[in-house]
C-alpha cells in the first residue's frame, strides 16, 4: 500500500514539475506577489499633494503656511489664487486636501481671539484622508502651541501639566511602525494559501476533465489512498514555496525573526492541512477546472479579506466576527506574524493552531467521502 | 461560384462574405453563450461573486477603527486612576480591561487579544500631583502599524480630554490650562461628509468583480479548447481569427457588463452609496474597461494554452492589480516609485478612480476623460497583441 502511495505522490510531483509552464508558474507569480504586494500593500500615508488658499497677507498665516510646506508628508504644495480654484484642484484629484486660511487670520491671532484654518479633503479617498487630517491637525496644535507658550505668564505646576503632561508612548514588536515588517509576514500566509488551494482544487478536477481520472479509479488505489496521493505532494510544495518566501522577507526584506522555526513549520503544516482540505473539498465538487478554480476563488477572496490582513476583525461587526471563527487564514495571520515579530510562545501558538486542525479534521474525511461517493 | 449565378456583382459578392461572417460569428456567440449558460459556475461568478464581494467590502472591510479592546494596568487604586480609568470605559473607541499587573497584560500583547495597554505606574497620583510630563504608560502592539499608530492617537487624546476635565473640576487657577486652543481646524471632506469607508471601497470593489469575470473567464477559455482539442476542430471550419475573436469575447462583454450593473444597483440600494454621475458615463466607462481586461484574458489564455497556469497567471495580472495596485484600498501616492510606475500600466488604476468619481463626486470631465483615453489606449494595444498572437492553423 505504501508503495503504490509513494508512486502516485511521484507521478503527481513529475506531472506538476516536468511541465515548463507549471514550473514557472510555482516560482515566478509567488515572488512577484511578495515583492510587489510586501512594497504597495502598505497603509502609510506619504508623498501627499496638497494645496493652499491664503487670503491673508499678515505673518502668523506666512508661518502656518511654512510649517505645511515644510513637513516631509507634503511633496507637492500647489499656490491657489482664489475660492474658485478650489473645487478643480479636487476634483481633478490633483491634492488631495486644500488649506484655506481666511484674510482676518493674522488680526485674529495677534489679538488674542480664536482663529480658524479650514481644510477641505477628498472624500473619494476618505482612508488618507482621514490620516492627513491627523498630521494636518498636529501641524497647527503645534503652531498654536508655540505661540501660547510665548505669551503665556507662568502657571503653577498643576497646570503646567495639565498643559503638556501626556502618556509616554511605547511601541513593541517594531518600535518603527515599519509597515513591511506587518505586511510581508502576512503574505507569506496568504501567498500560501493561493498556491496551496489553486493546486489543490484543479489537480482533481484536471484528471476529471482530461479523462485520466477514470485510470485512477480502475487502479488498484482505494479513495483514501488517492486523497493521499494528492495531499502530500501538494503539502511538500507548500512547504517549499513558504520557506523561499520565509527566506525573502528574513534576507532581502530584512524583517527580523525572532519567534522559533520548528514552531512555525509546525504550525505551516496545520495549516496547509486546513487550505488543502478545503481545496479537495472544492475539487471533489467540481466536474470542471473552470468550477474549480471558481470555487476556490469563492473561498479564497471571502477568506483572506476577512482575515485581518486588508482590516483589523476587530472593526467587523460582531456577527462576521462569529463567521471568521471558521476561516482558517485568520489563525495563521495572527500566528506566522505572532512568531516573526513577537516571539510568541508555544502555548499561545496552540491556541490559534487547534481551530486550523479541526477544520482539516472536518474538511479532509468529508473530501475522502465525497470521493468515494463519486466512484462508487 | 457556377451555382451563385453569372449576374452577381462584385458588390453582392462582399456582401454574401459578409453575411456569412455574421453568421458564423453569431454562430460562435449563441455557442459560447450556451456553453456559459450550461455551466453553472459562469453565471455563479457572474451573478454570486459580485454579490458576495461587495457583500465583503460593505460589511467585513472597513477601515474606520471601532472598539479596540485594550487593558488598563493599575498598579495601585487612587481616585485619579479610577477617574482616568471611567474616561476609558466611556471612550467609544476602547473595550478596556482592568488588569494589576504589567505582565498578566504584556502576555495578552503577545497573543493579539488586545491592541494597547495603558499602565498607570503605583505612584500615578504622585507624579500627576508634581506635574509629572509623563505619568502614564501606553503599550502599543506595533506589528500592526496602522491600528498601532490611532490606538495610540485615541489613547492620548482620551488622557489630554481626562486631564483638562479634572483641571476643570479642580481648583480655579486650574481653569486656565484648560483653555480653547487658538486655532481651530476645520476638517470638511468633501464628497463623503460622513467619512463613510464604503463609500469608496464598495465602488472600487466593481472593478475587481469586473476584473475577475473580464480577464479569469476568459483566461480559461481558449486554454480549455487547446486542453480538450476542440480548437482544432474549430481551425477546420472556415471561422477566421476575427470571427473567433468576436465569438469569444461577445458573450464576456454581455456578461461583464451584467455583472457591473447588478454590482452597482445593490451598492446603491443595499449598501446606501450614492450615484452622483450619469448612467451614460458609467456605461462608458466600464465598456471601455472591459474591453482592455476580456483580452488581456484571451492573451493569456492563448500564450498559456493551460487551465492551471491560465488561472495563475489570471490572478497575478488582473485581480491581483485590480485590488492593490489600483489605489482602491492602498494610496497610489504613498507606493515607492517603481511600484507608481507599474500602476500606470494597470487598467484598475484609471477605473477605479473614474467610478470612485462617478459614484460620489459626478460627471467630473478631468477625471474621466484622461482615465477613459487612457483606457482605450491600453485596450488597443492589448488588441493588437492578441491579434497578433492568435493563430488558426497548427504549426
Amino acid at each position: 500500500m505504501l508503495e503504490r502511495i509513494v508512486s502516485l505522490i511521484v507521478k503527481e510531483l513529475l506531472a506538476i514539475w516536468r511541465d515548463p509552464k507549471s514550473r514557472v508558474i510555482l516560482v515566478i507569480p509567488p515572488t512577484v506577489q511578495l515583492f510587489v504586494l510586501a512594497f504597495a500593500a502598505t497603509q502609510e500615508v506619504k508623498n501627499i499633494s496638497i494645496a493652499v488658499l491664503n487670503q491673508d497677507a499678515g505673518a502668523s498665516a506666512r508661518d502656518l503656511v511654512a510649517r505645511f510646506t515644510g513637513s516631509p508628508q507634503f511633496t507637492s504644495v500647489e499656490f491657489l489664487r482664489g475660492e474658485p480654484e478650489i473645487a478643480p484642484a479636487i476634483d481633478s484629484r490633483r491634492v488631495l486636501m486644500v488649506l484655506s486660511i481666511q484674510a482676518d487670520f493674522s488680526r485674529k491671532i495677534a489679538a488674542g481671539e480664536p482663529a480658524s484654518a479650514q481644510l477641505i479633503f477628498d472624500g473619494r479617498r476618505s482612508n488618507a484622508a482621514q490620516i492627513v487630517a491627523g498630521y494636518a491637525a498636529d501641524i497647527v496644535a503645534r503652531y498654536s502651541e508655540e505661540i501660547l507658550s510665548d505669551r503665556r505668564a507662568p502657571l503653577t505646576a498643576l497646570a503646567r501639566a495639565a498643559g503638556s503632561s501626556a502618556v509616554t508612548p511605547r511601541i513593541w514588536f517594531n518600535p518603527n511602525l515599519e509597515p513591511l515588517w506587518n505586511t510581508s509576514p502576512a503574505l507569506v500566509a496568504i501567498i500560501t494559501t493561493l498556491m496551496g488551494l489553486v493546486v489543490t482544487a484543479l489537480s482533481v478536477a484536471r484528471e476529471r476533465e482530461l479523462g485520466t481520472f477514470e485510470q485512477l479509479l480502475v487502479s488498484p488505489l482505494s479513495p483514501t489512498e488517492i486523497i493521499l496521493g494528492k495531499t502530500v505532494p501538494a503539502l511538500l510544495l507548500g512547504v517549499l514555496e513558504a520557506s523561499m518566501m520565509v527566506a525573502i522577507v528574513v534576507f532581502v526584506f530584512r524583517v527580523p525573526f525572532w519567534g522559533s522555526a520548528p514552531l512555525l513549520y509546525a504550525s505551516m503544516l496545520v495549516y496547509l492541512f486546513s487550505v488543502i482540505g478545503v481545496g479537495l473539498f472544492i475539487s471533489s465538487l467540481a466536474k470542471t477546472q473552470q468550477q474549480a478554480v471558481l470555487g476556490a476563488f469563492a473561498f479564497m477572496v471571502p477568506a483572506i479579506m476577512l482575515s485581518g490582513f486588508a482590516s483589523p476583525v476587530e472593526n467587523m461587526p460582531d456577527w462576521l466576527q462569529t463567521v471568521t471563527l471558521a476561516n482558517p487564514v485568520r489563525y495563521y495571520v495572527v500566528i506566522i506574524k505572532g512568531i516573526f515579530l513577537k516571539d510568541m510562545p508555544a502555548s499561545v501558538v496552540a491556541e490559534n493552531l487547534w481551530p486550523m486542525a479541526l477544520i482539516a479534521a472536518a474538511t479532509l474525511p468529508t473530501a475522502t467521502w465525497l470521493f468515494r461517493r463519486r466512484m462508487e | 461560384m457556377n451555382h451563385a449565378g453569372p449576374e452577381l456583382s462584385p458588390g453582392s459578392a462582399s456582401r454574401w462574405i459578409r453575411a456569412g461572417r455574421l453568421r458564423r460569428v453569431a454562430g460562435l456567440v449563441r455557442k459560447e453563450g450556451w456553453q456559459i449558460v450550461r455551466d453553472p459556475s459562469s453565471y455563479l461568478l457572474a451573478g454570486f461573486l459580485p454579490l458576495l464581494l461587495l457583500f465583503i467590502f460593505g460589511y467585513g472591510v472597513t477601515l474606520d477603527l471601532r472598539r479596540v479592546k485594550i487593558a488598563v494596568v493599575i498598579e495601585q487604586r487612587t481616585p485619579e486612576t479610577d477617574s482616568l480609568l471611567e474616561s476609558y470605559q466611556n471612550s467609544r473607541y476602547f473595550e478596556v480591561r482592568v488588569v494589576h499587573h504589567r505582565y498578566e497584560a504584556q502576555d495578552d500583547l503577545v497573543a493579539n487579544r488586545i491592541k494597547g495597554v495603558v499602565v498607570m505606574p503605583a505612584d500615578f497620583a504622585d507624579r500627576l500631583g508634581r506635574g509629572d510630563l509623563a505619568p502614564a504608560q501606553i503599550l502599543v502592539d506595533g506589528s500592526d502599524p496602522n491600528t498601532a499608530g490611532l490606538v495610540l492617537d485615541y489613547a492620548q487624546g482620551v488622557f489630554a480630554n481626562w486631564l483638562a476635565q479634572e483641571a476643570l473640576s479642580g481648583a480655579d487657577l486650574m481653569a486656565r490650562a484648560s483653555r480653547p486652543a487658538l486655532i481651530a481646524t476645520e476638517p470638511r471632506y468633501w464628497f463623503n461628509s460622513e467619512v463613510r469607508s464604503q463609500n469608496f471601497l464598495v465602488p472600487g470593489s466593481i472593478a475587481i468583480i469586473m476584473s475577475l469575470i473580464g480577464t479569469l473567464l476568459t483566461a480559461l477559455v481558449v486554454a480549455r479548447e487547446w486542453e480538450r482539442g476542440t480548437i482544432e476542430a474549430l481551425m477546420a471550419t472556415p471561422v477566421d481569427k476575427l470571427e473567433f475573436l468576436l465569438g469569444k469575447l461577445i458573450p464576456y462583454f454581455a456578461l461583464g457588463m451584467g455583472a457591473m450593473i447588478l454590482s452597482a444597483v445593490t451598492g446603491v440600494l443595499v449598501f446606501d452609496v450614492p450615484f452622483r454621475g450619469s448612467p451614460g458615463a458609467l456605461l462608458l466607462v466600464s465598456a471601455m474597461f472591459l474591453l482592455a481586461m476580456l483580452p488581456l484574458g484571451l492573451l493569456i489564455s492563448t500564450l498559456t494554452r493551460n487551465q492551471f497556469a491560465a488561472s495563475q497567471a489570471a490572478l497575478i495580472a488582473a485581480y491581483l492589480p485590480a485590488f492593490e495596485l489600483s489605489g482602491f484600498i492602498f494610496e497610489i501616492d504613498s507606493m515607492p516609485w517603481p511600484i507608481r510606475m507599474l500602476t500606470w500600466l494597470m487598467p484598475a488604476r484609471y477605473f477605479v478612480a473614474s467610478l470612485q468619481t462617478l459614484f460620489l463626486a459626478g460627471d467630473v470631465a478631468s477625471v474621466l476623460v484622461p482615465n477613459t483615453l487612457a483606457l482605450a489606449v491600453i485596450a488597443a494595444v492589448l488588441f493588437g497583441l492578441l491579434f497578433r498572437v492568435t493563430r488558426m492553423r497548427l504549426e
